[in-house]
């Protein structure tokens, strides 16, 4: 299993990520530049991380999306390859198109950092194996979680089983219908707000968020 | 050639930093003041090109770019040297 971390400037939890692919997934992982114009050969997983790619200016995840790896990435998610947005990499992935829908600031206003609960639901992605019905707990770390899109849209997402997670009891950003992660027309782009890489091993508070790498690793060691 | 765009939340998308404004305001005694939306007012030097190229260029940066249509609407003003502007 190929792992690509991408750093844009102002990631900060591609550490975490890359630590998750390399010690708990045993992949061999590699960091990528944004400014790196390919992936490298045979990527079987892209993670975009969290952070505050360019400062957050303009909108989170605006000018990321005009990164040269970004073409890549494109590419790469058209040809069917597993990636996974985390937090601002979801907001790259909105921005970019990759995902339907927009990110506005939280209804609260407030910078929301705690644990919340998540419901996966059966979508048939590779992320999601083993994950339906089952109620998650990981931490979120925004200012600019809430999910929107037309009503056209969100009830496309839910009759085309591409909403992968919604909060569980209270929606910690006033997201549309309490979305927290959505997935690609082929359901290989996955995109959340909530860190699962800050939810993967005992000492950091729980294992929840160890599920979709582990799921997604599955998938790619049975292809 | 300069333009201003002007970045603002789409209608039916909730502000909820324009309702706080809004609260303050009526707070402060202007009770008149009833819908607060805020927004982004970005400008751009953009050298000497025409009106009407200027006008075509800053619309495709509004739609690549300035603005997300999935939650914004943009506008533009021009303002050529001699001061003269229009929207």
């Amino acid at each position: 299993m190929k792992v690509a971390v991408v750093t844009f400037p102002g990631s900060n939890c591609d550490e975490d990520a890359a630590y998750v692919a390399e010690s708990l997934l045993g992949a061999s992982t590699t960091r990528v530049w944004h400014k790196d114009a390919s992936l490298p050969d045979g990527t079987d997983l892209v993670i975009l991380p969290g952070g505050f790619s360019y400062g957050d200016a303009l909108r989170s995840g605006a000018l990321a999306r005009f990164s040269p790896v970004m073409g890549a990435v494109r590419s790469f998610a058209e040809r069917g390859g597993l990636v996974l947005g985390i937090c601002n990499g979801f907001q790259i992935l909105l921005e970019a198109g990759l995902l339907p829908g927009a990110m506005l600031q939280n209804a609260s206003q407030k910078f929301v950092c705690k644990r919340v609960r998540l419901r996966g639901h059966d979508t048939g992605s590779p992320f999601m194996r083993g994950l339906a019905g089952r109620v998650l707990e990981m931490p979120v770390a925004h200012h600019e979680g809430r999910y929107h899109a037309s009503d056209e849209v969100l009830d496309r997402l839910f009759e085309e089983r591409r909403v992968a997670f919604t909060y569980e009891g209270a929606n910690p950003n006033g997201a549309a219908r309490d979305i927290a992660g959505v997935l690609s027309e082929k359901k290989n782009v996955l995109g959340l707000m909530p860190h699962p890489e800050r939810a993967v091993e005992a000492v950091l508070g729980g294992e929840d968020g160890l599920g979709m790498f582990l799921a997604a690793k599955s998938f790619l060691e049975a292809r | 050639m300069r333009a201003r765009v002007i970045v603002t939340l789409r209608r039916g998308v909730l502000d909820p930093a324009g309702q706080a404004v809004g609260n303050s305001l009526r707070h402060l005694g202007f009770g008149e003041v009833g819908d607060v939306r805020l927004g982004k007012v970005i400008d751009l030097e953009l050298g000497s090109i025409s009106r009407a190229e200027a006008e075509k260029k800053v619309n495709e940066m509004g739609q690549k770019l300035l603005a997300n249509p999935v939650i914004e609407d943009f506008s533009l003003e021009l303002t050529d040297e001699g001061g003269t502007r229009t929207t």
